[in-house]
């Protein structure tokens, strides 16, 4: 799931500008999940913004808007979506700018695209991975170093561990001391004397020009 | 100094050695760093300059190394990670060795969220191990993408390593790991414990490297518990209580740091000091 945070409301109301009439999209995926982009995050907004003179023509929760098919769909049924001076988008970035390429109009965004959360319960979200396009997690019991090492350490740990914990943060686990810890259990502690190499980040780019040509 | 001689030949003489970490200045003014050089200038093989030590923003290390360099004193450049991308690190490791600096330290580098510009994107594109690969692959005249250079340069590359770390099992297998990828010496961090110390020597004295033990000079209680805050830095009680006690807290701190520096003769190849600030007082730590 995409995590997302609401932006403070001076920050929303001045990327609206002059613009009077709004629409506001919601999202019933990872923004419904996290409690920023649902139906009743985009009713309250709905009311904030009518506190704030604004004219609210329409609200639609779409399934979902990072699908370009959707929001094409979503225009033609509503058309009143076209006509508002602005769309606000309670969604990720994916989303935002799917509606960006399909409207005609000016798009306001609402939220904050923070991480890729894995859920463990209501409001709790952990990220273990940064989609990253390099998984090294095979060799280190499954456990993201890129994503859950500050630095993002491939060989091994910084010098900057306290009582297990990252330097960073002192309430975050250092993920080097949990995969030692893991791997000498299972008495497989000779993976971490392999040499990592660094990665590759054109990886991802040759990725995408594979998903763009289909 | 033995600017003359090159600290690679120190090294391997065996004596017990010492070198003097110096932090350049925030800012153009260098006077007050090259006094700092000068009080020691005499007793260190070789002066490590920092990398945005705590992730503090200052004067390149490379143009402070170099100018220290033309003032004749040998020079250990530090590098980290925590800045620079792999194509500005291995041009930063050309430009060392066309400045004439051979000796390099390999740090990762403090988090920037630890430093005065929280904000800053940390880098991390190598780590140490992959940094210290790529400074083994360039003396052997290749880069990392394994593009061939034409001219070598010639370096002697340390690391470092944290004694006081538990569990201490991580850092040896991290300094293992360096020894294979090519680190000939290191330098810890502050060491206050000898009791750690000794523990640490006895796991590690069969690697083939030299260890210079880091020694950090106390000067007030207050300093005390405030590094005691860092991350990898233990100071005993009965230091600080010593501290709190005296009406002379830098000659009790001077007096201490004596102490430590003496016991760790017995172990390590020589003591690697950080002064921060009170440079002008290194020497007295080492008058009979």
């Amino acid at each position: 799931m995409i995590v997302t945070v609401r932006r403070d409301l001076a920050q929303i109301l001045k990327s609206m500008g002059d613009c009077k009439r709004v629409y506001i999209v919601g999202c019933a995926g990872c923004a419904t999940l996290c409690e920023t982009g649902g139906e009743k995050q985009t009713e309250e907004l709905a009311a904030l913004l009518s506190e704030h003179g604004k004219e609210i023509v329409g609200r639609s929760v779409l399934d979902v808007p990072c699908d370009e098919r959707i929001v094409r769909r979503e225009l033609k049924r509503k058309p009143e979506m076209s006509e508002a001076e602005a769309i606000l988008v309670m969604a990720c970035g994916a989303g935002i700018q799917a509606v960006r390429n399909l409207a005609d109009t000016v798009i306001v965004p609402v939220l904050d695209s923070a991480f890729l959360g894995t859920i463990e319960r209501i409001g709790v979200f952990k990220e273990y991975c940064s989609i990253c396009a390099n998984c090294v997690i095979d060799n280190v019991d499954n456990l993201c170093p890129i994503t859950r090492c500050a630095k993002g350490l491939l060989n091994g740990p910084c010098g900057g561990v306290v009582d297990g914990k990252c330097e960073v943060d002192p309430e975050m686990d250092c993920v080097w001391e949990l995969i030692y810890t893991t791997l000498q259990k299972k008495g497989e502690l000779w993976r971490l004397h392999a040499y990592q190499a660094p990665r590759d980040y054109g990886r991802k780019y040759t990725i995408l020009r594979r998903f763009r040509k289909r | 100094m033995e600017g003359s001689t090159r600290f690679s030949d120190v090294l391997e003489s065996g004596k017990f050695i010492t070198t003097v970490e110096l932090r350049p200045p925030k800012g153009t003014d260098m006077s007050e760093f090259f006094r700092k050089a000068d009080y020691v200038r005499d007793l260190a093989s070789a002066l490590n300059v920092t990398d945005g030590c705590r992730a503090r923003m200052h004067v390149s290390p490379l143009a402070a190394a170099c100018l220290l360099r033309q003032k004749g004193f040998e020079m250990i450049y530090q590098i980290t990670c925590r800045d620079k991308n792999r194509i500005a690190l291995q041009s930063d490791l050309l430009g060392a060795s066309v400045l004439g600096i051979e000796n390099i330290l390999v740090l990762g580098g403090d988090h920037p969220l630890l430093g005065d510009h929280p904000d800053a994107k940390p880098v991390y594109d190598l780590d140490t191990i992959q940094l210290l690969n790529a400074v083994v692959s360039l003396s052997r005249g290749k880069d990392l993408s394994g593009k061939e250079l034409k001219g070598l340069p010639h370096f002697f590359v340390g690391a470092v390593v944290n004694p006081n770390c538990e569990p201490l099992e991580l850092q040896l297998l991290m300094m293992e790991k360096k020894v294979r990828a090519g680190a000939k010496f290191f330098q810890t961090q502050p060491i206050f414990d000898i009791k750690t110390y000794r523990k640490f020597h006895r796991r590690t004295k069969n690697l083939d490297v030299k260890v210079i033990a880091g020694v950090l000079l106390l000067r007030s209680a207050k300093q005390a518990a405030t590094l005691n805050t860092i991350p990898g830095i233990r100071i005993p009680e009965r230091y600080i209580k010593r501290l709190q006690r005296t009406s002379e807290p830098l000659d009790t701190g001077i007096a201490i740091t004596r102490e430590i520096i003496d016991s760790l003769r017995e172990f390590a190849d020589g003591v690697h000091i950080m002064a921060v600030g009170r440079e002008e007082v290194i020497p007295q730590l080492f008058q009979n």
